[in-house]
């Protein structure tokens, strides 16, 4: 048994979905989010979630650039000086964003310019720098896009729940349809909730029921 | 003159990098639990927006803007570099993060001894790079977009040492277990943020 395990790892092409490599997009979904625990990527999650077509772009476009400059700098890794690594880092990234930048102002304008300065700032939010730092430099380029991969995904699934949260009570929409118009009644915005100060009571809020169901403690 | 004290006083209260766009809050939350070493941080990050952002005006309005750069020769007054603003910007960031770093540590090391530890992490301080992108939004000339780049600094201090100092005072709270930590700092920073939205009454 022992032996054939040691043959799978010994071969270059080990399965993409290994139980490890699940763990890599299971885990940022819940106990390793990188919002609601390693509290990277804040700036957008509060910023972009007044309603949920923007946050559903961003986060979109964040997993895309996450995933890609895992593989870029995973395949460079070895290259790399370790002295100029942020800026090689912040290089790579920024080309990325650049990407994805021109694409939603050739296809979705009207959400491009409402995410305005913030897809630029996908450059510097942390969840991106943080992964690279903390995986892609010092793992293979098939897991990195994987960790990627799950690392954005966490990042979207908190950032909806947070989008949904604000649109349906701070409008009484979703996606910009009127829910409450559709069954006929009529529901007064809650303008709290599309301010920033919702937005971070809300987060708080949701950091709460989290921990209260997984169990993680902060210690001081 | 008038105009210079409107858009500092705009880009620290009203316009608040912390609490009207949420920017650099990974550090304001990461930094925030000793009054002393939050204060470290922002002035570090005073300092460096108030360097970046017009070094950052200087490059968009001679280099990237559409016919910028018509002044070297007029046969590229038809170049737009607009593409190029990302990764220009971000550079400048990191090249004056790491020169700052240099030259504090070279004059003043006092000074480093302070600051040192936070000047790396200003350069993926978001509310750097938003400042510089704000800035180009924004109709400014030099002087007002160097105004803009001090208060906006400012207005980050003003924030990060508050939230420090009431988080040097709920250490002494029974807060309850899940909520502990980040859960109740983000009640609180939505709690300021409440206190500062009362300056957007302010017509300047």
């Amino acid at each position: 048994m022992s032996e054939t395990v040691e043959k799978v790892e010994v071969k270059k092409s080990e399965p993409l979905f290994t139980k490890k490599n699940k763990k890599l997009i299971t885990n940022p979904l819940d106990i390793d989010n990188p919002i609601t625990v390693q509290v990277l990527g804040i700036c957008s999650a509060l910023a972009v979630t007044t309603q949920l077509k923007p946050a559903f772009i961003m986060a979109v476009s964040l997993t895309i650039v996450t995933a890609c400059s895992n593989v870029a700098i995973s395949a460079m890794r070895n290259s790399i000086p370790s002295r100029i690594r942020i800026i090689v880092q912040l290089a790579v990234v920024s080309l990325w964003v650049t990407l994805v930048n021109e694409l939603l102002k050739a296809y979705v304008y009207d959400v491009s310019k409402q995410l305005s300065v913030f897809v630029g700032l996908i450059i510097t939010n942390c969840i991106v720098m943080g992964r690279l730092e903390a995986y892609a430099m010092s793992n293979k380029p098939g897991p990195s896009f994987l960790d990627g991969l799950g690392n954005g995904l966490g990042y979207g699934l908190i950032l909806m729940t947070i989008a949904f949260f604000r649109e349906f009570l701070g409008s009484g929409a979703l996606f910009g349809f009127k829910v409450f118009d559709l069954i006929g009644l009529h529901y007064q915005g809650n303008g709290l909730m599309l301010l920033p100060a919702g937005a971070c009571i809300i987060l708080g809020i949701i950091i709460w029921i989290q921990r209260s169901m997984n169990g993680y403690r902060e210690t001081h | 003159m008038e105009n210079l004290i409107n858009i500092g006083v705009r880009s620290i209260f009203i316009d608040n990098m912390i609490f009207a766009y949420f920017l650099g809050m990974c550090s304001f939350l990461a930094i925030s639990k000793k009054v002393s070493t939050a204060f470290g941080l922002g002035v570090a990050v005073v300092f460096v927006l108030g360097i970046t952002i017009p070094i950052n005006w200087l490059i968009q309005n001679y280099v990237l803007n559409a016919g910028a750069l018509a002044w070297v020769s007029a046969d590229f007054a038809s170049i737009d570099l607009n593409f190029l603003q990302f990764i220009v910007f971000i550079s400048v960031i990191a090249a004056v993060v790491q020169l700052t770093e240099m030259a504090v540590e070279k004059f003043s090391p006092a000074l480093y001894g302070t600051l040192g530890i936070f000047l790396p992490l200003i350069a993926v301080n978001c509310s750097i790079l938003g400042g510089a992108l704000f800035m180009v939004g924004r109709p400014y000339n030099l002087t007002e977009a160097t105004v803009y780049g001090f208060g906006s600094g400012i207005g980050w201090l003003l924030a990060i040492v508050a939230l420090a100092g009431v988080r040097e005072k709920m250490k002494y709270s029974n807060v309850p277990g899940p909520l502990k930590g980040l859960g109740i700092t983000f009640i609180l920073v939505g709690l300021m943020s409440f206190g500062f939205l009362s300056f957007l009454g302010f017509s300047l």
